[in-house]
C-alpha cells in the first residue's frame, strides 16, 4: 500500500507543501527584526568607536547624531550624493567588486593587502552642538594573519590624534590576534598621534611601550604571540592614513576651515 | 589570474582546511579512516561531489537565491536565502544520486571502487560546508569551482595522512581506554595544531 | 504505560550510549563552536531541539512515508527544522547567530538528527520518540558544555563572559592557557573524556586488531624466532 506511485508522490507533496509553509511563515514574518539587527550590528560599532553608545538607548536614535557623507578617495572631496545610491544603503566593501566603482591597488602600495580600494568611501562625522567637527569616523581594514580585519578608527578634529578604534569583523587567533578586541588594548589608542610631520607613524610596536619613551606616543603595545596580527594593524593605518586613504580627505577639511 | 586562483586553491587546502581547520566531515572522518585504501576512495569520492556541488549550488545561489537574482528573470526586489540550506542538501542529494547510477551504468570498474562510499556523502557535512562557506566568501563561478576542487583535496588529504597514522597506531601499545576513538581523537587534534603554522601565509 | 522504558528512553543516551564519546555522532559542529560558553549554550538548545521535533515530527507520519523517499522526506522535515531554528537566532540573537555562523545550518547534516530519526523515530510511537531525541540532544549537550567550561574557565579565565580567573594581562594572577582557545584543544578534551568515560564504563573499550607478542625478559637464542 505504501510503495504505490501516487501514494509516494502524494506523500512527497504534502511534506513539501507543509514543510514550504512552516519556513516561508517563519523566513517572512522574522525579515523585519533580521534586517534591523544586521544594520544596527555595524552601527553599535561605529557609535562605541565615537565613544557615544549608550546601550539602553534605542540605536537608530543615538545613530542619527552622526551625519553620513560620501568621500571620494582620489580628490579627498566630501560628496552629499553619489550615482543615486542611497547613503545608509552604499556598501564600499561590496563595491570593491566592481571594477567601475573601485581600483586596483598596485601591489607595492597595497601594503595592507587589500586588492582593491572603492573610488567613494562612506565617513561619519559627529559634530559639536556649534555644528564645529568634533569626530570623524573612518573605515579601515587589511589583511592580519587569517584574513582580513575590518574596523572603525575615530580621530579628532586635529585629523591626527586618534579617539578609538573597534573591529567588527575579523578572523584573527582566538587568545592571540583575536585580542584586537580586548578592550584594555583598544583603550590605549586613545590620544595616540598618527602623523609626525606628513608621516605616518603610529604603528603596533613589538612588546610593550617603554615609560619615559618620548616616541610614546605613536606606538602601541603589540599583541603578545601575534606578530603578525600587529604588523597588520600597523600596515591598516599606514595605508588607509596614506596619500590613497584619508590624508587628502584632512587637506581638503583643513582648508576648509 | 591564474596566481589568484592558485591562492584560492592553496588556502583552502592548507589555510582553511576544511577537514582540520574548519572541523567538517568529521563523522565520516574518523568513522573511515582506519585503512588507508578505504580512506582513499572516500577522499576521492568527496573530491568529485565537492566539484559537482559547489559550482551548482554557486550558480543556484546567484541566479536564483541571492538578493534581487531574479532580475534576469524580470522580477525584482526577491531574497530567497532563506531556502538556500533546503536547496543545497536537494542539490547534494540529487547529484549524488545520479553520480551514483551514472557510474553503475558508465563507469563500472570506478562505482565498485566508491560506490560504497557514495550514500555516506549526503550526511557529510564537508560538502555542505563547503557550498555554504563558497557563500559567506561570495565567490564568483569560476572561482568556486577551484574552491570546490581545493575543500574536496584538502579534506581527501587530511583523511589519508589520517588513516596513515591510524594503520601505524596498531604497533603502539595504548593505555586500554584510549584505544582506538580516544586515541585518534587526540591525534586529529595534534593534526590540526600542525595544520595551524600553515596560517598567515600569503601567495 | 511502560515508565521504565521511558526512563530508559531518555537517560541511557547521557552517558551510557552517550552520542559523541561512543557512536562518534554529530562531532563536527562538537568542536567549533566551544571556545565560548554562553555560544556553545546556544548550539545545544538549537540541536536539542530540532533532534527532539524532528523524531517527533517523523515519528508521528512514520507508518504514511514511503520507503523509497523516506530519506529524502527526513531530510526535508530537517531541513525545515533547522531553518526556523536559524531564522528565530538570527531574528532575536544576532550576536550568537553570527559567531555560530554556518554551523547553525550543518545540524542538518548532524548524523545525530539523521541516524536518531531513522534508527529509531521510524520505529516508535511519538512520544517515545521525542522523549529518545531529548536524551540525545542532551548527551550531546552534555559533552560540549563540558568542553566549553573547561576551554573558557582555564582558556580565558571567564565563565559566560564574566571574570573567574583574572588574567594577568588584566592585573589578575592568573596566566591563561591560549592553547585551549584554538579550535583543536576540543578535539584533546573529547578524547580524554572518551578515556575517563571507558575508565569507568570498561566494556566501551575497543578490541584490538590484534594481539602484540610480549616481549621475552630473557631472550631463548636456542629458538630462532622469526618476528615480523
Amino acid at each position: 500500500m505504501n510503495e504505490s506511485i501516487t501514494k509516494t508522490i502524494g506523500v512527497a507533496f504534502a511534506v513539501c507543501l507543509i514543510c514550504s509553509l512552516v519556513v516561508a511563515t517563519s523566513a517572512v514574518s522574522l525579515r523585519d527584526l533580521q534586517k534591523e539587527n544586521k544594520l544596527n550590528d555595524k552601527r553599535i560599532k561605529i557609535l562605541q568607536v565615537a565613544d557615544i553608545y549608550n546601550p539602553d538607548q534605542s540605536i537608530s536614535e543615538q545613530f542619527s547624531q552622526l551625519e553620513s557623507k560620501f568621500l571620494d578617495f582620489n580628490t579627498g572631496m566630501i560628496m552629499s550624493e553619489f550615482n543615486n545610491y542611497n547613503i545608509d544603503e552604499y556598501d564600499q566593501i561590496l563595491v570593491t567588486k566592481d571594477p567601475n566603482l573601485s581600483s586596483k591597488i598596485p601591489q607595492s602600495e597595497d601594503i595592507a593587502i587589500i586588492k582593491n580600494r572603492e573610488n567613494v568611501g562612506k565617513i561619519y562625522f559627529l559634530r559639536d552642538k556649534m555644528g564645529k567637527i568634533d569626530k570623524l569616523i573612518l573605515p579601515i581594514r587589511g589583511y592580519g594573519l587569517w584574513g582580513t580585519l575590518y574596523g572603525y578608527i575615530s580621530i579628532e578634529d586635529d585629523f591626527n590624534t586618534v579617539s578609538g578604534i573597534e573591529f567588527y569583523e575579523h578572523k584573527e587567533t582566538p587568545g592571540l590576534g583575536a585580542e584586537v578586541d580586548n578592550p584594555k588594548w583598544k583603550s590605549q589608542w586613545k590620544g595616540k598621534k598618527i602623523y609626525q610631520g606628513n608621516q605616518v607613524t603610529l604603528e603596533v610596536i613589538k612588546g610593550k611601550v617603554e615609560k619615559g619613551d618620548k616616541e610614546a606616543v605613536y606606538k602601541v603595545d603589540g599583541l603578545s604571540g601575534a606578530t603578525i596580527t600587529s604588523r597588520g594593524v600597523t600596515n591598516m593605518v599606514a595605508y588607509w592614513f596614506s596619500e590613497s586613504g584619508y590624508s587628502n580627505l584632512f587637506k581638503e577639511l583643513d582648508y576648509e576651515s | 589570474m591564474f596566481e589568484h586562483y592558485l591562492n584560492i586553491f592553496i588556502t583552502t587546502v592548507f589555510i582553511e582546511n576544511i577537514a582540520l581547520s574548519l572541523f567538517l566531515g568529521m563523522c565520516t572522518f574518523i568513522a573511515i579512516s582506519k585503512k588507508i585504501d578505504a580512506a582513499f576512495g572516500l577522499g576521492v569520492a568527496v573530491i568529485v561531489v565537492c566539484l559537482i556541488t559547489v559550482p551548482l549550488n554557486n550558480l543556484i545561489y546567484n541566479y536564483i537565491l541571492r538578493e534581487d537574482a531574479l532580475t534576469w528573470l524580470g522580477i525584482e526586489g526577491t531574497n530567497l536565502e532563506f531556502v538556500e540550506l533546503i536547496s543545497y542538501i536537494g542539490v547534494i542529494a540529487a547529484s549524488v544520486q545520479i553520480l551514483e547510477m551514472f557510474l553503475d551504468k558508465y563507469v563500472p570498474a570506478l562505482y565498485n571502487a566508491l560506490g560504497q562510499f557514495l550514500p555516506l556523502i549526503t550526511v557529510n557535512c564537508a560538502i555542505l560546508g563547503a557550498s555554504l562557506f563558497m557563500v559567506e566568501k561570495d565567490l564568483m563561478f569560476t572561482e568556486s569551482v577551484v574552491y570546490g576542487l581545493g575543500a574536496g583535496f584538502g579534506w581527501a588529504l587530511a583523511i589519508v595522512v589520517l588513516a596513515g597514522i591510524r594503520e601505524k597506531l596498531k604497533y603502539s601499545d595504548i593505555p586500554e581506554g584510549l584505544k582506538g576513538l580516544g586515541m585518534t581523537f587526540i591525534i586529529v587534534g595534534l593534526m590540526s595544531f600542525g595544520f595551524m603554522s600553515f596560517g598567515g601565509i600569503t601567495l | 504505560m511502560n515508565l521504565k522504558r521511558y526512563r530508559e528512553v531518555i537517560l541511557n543516551p547521557l552517558i551510557k550510549e552517550n552520542p559523541i564519546t561512543l557512536q562518534i555522532l554529530g562531532i563536527c559542529s562538537a568542536l567549533a563552536v566551544t571556545n565560548n560558553l554562553l555560544v556553545t549554550l546556544v548550539m545545544c538548545v538549537a540541536v536539542i531541539s530540532v533532534i527532539s521535533f524532528s523524531n517527533l515530527f517523523i515519528s508521528l507520519i512514520r507508518n504514511y512515508i514511503p520507503s523509497s523517499i523516506r530519506i529524502i522526506v527526513q531530510m526535508t522535515i530537517i531541513a525545515s527544522l533547522v531553518i526556523v531554528v536559524d531564522e528565530l537566532l538570527k531574528a532575536y540573537d544576532y550576536e550568537t547567530s553570527k559567531k555560530l555562523s554556518v554551523f547553525v545550518g550543518l545540524i542538518i547534516t548532524n548524523c545525530i538528527v539523521m541516524g536518531r530519526a531513522e534508527a529509531f523515530a521510524m520505529k516508535e510511537k511519538p512520544l517515545l520518540s521525542f522523549l529518545d531525541g531529548l536524551g540525545n540532544g542532551i548527551g550531546y549537550s552534555i559533552i560540549l558544555i563540558a568542553v566549553a567550561t573547561i576551554r573558557e574557565l582555564f582558556g580565558a579565565g571567564t565563565l559566560f563572559g564574566y571574570e573567574v580567573l583574572p588574567l594577568i594581562s588584566n592585573g589578575g594572577w592568573y596566566m591563561g592557557n591560549n592553547l585551549l582557545l584554538l579550535p583543536p584543544s576540543s578535539f584533546i578534551i573529547i578524547g580524554l573524556f572518551i578515556w575517563l568515560i571507558r575508565s569507568v564504563k570498561t566494556e566501551q573499550v575497543e578490541e584490538d586488531d590484534f594481539e602484540l607478542s610480549k616481549h621475552s625478559t630473557s631472550p631463548d637464542l636456542t629458538k630462532r624466532e622469526i618476528n615480523v
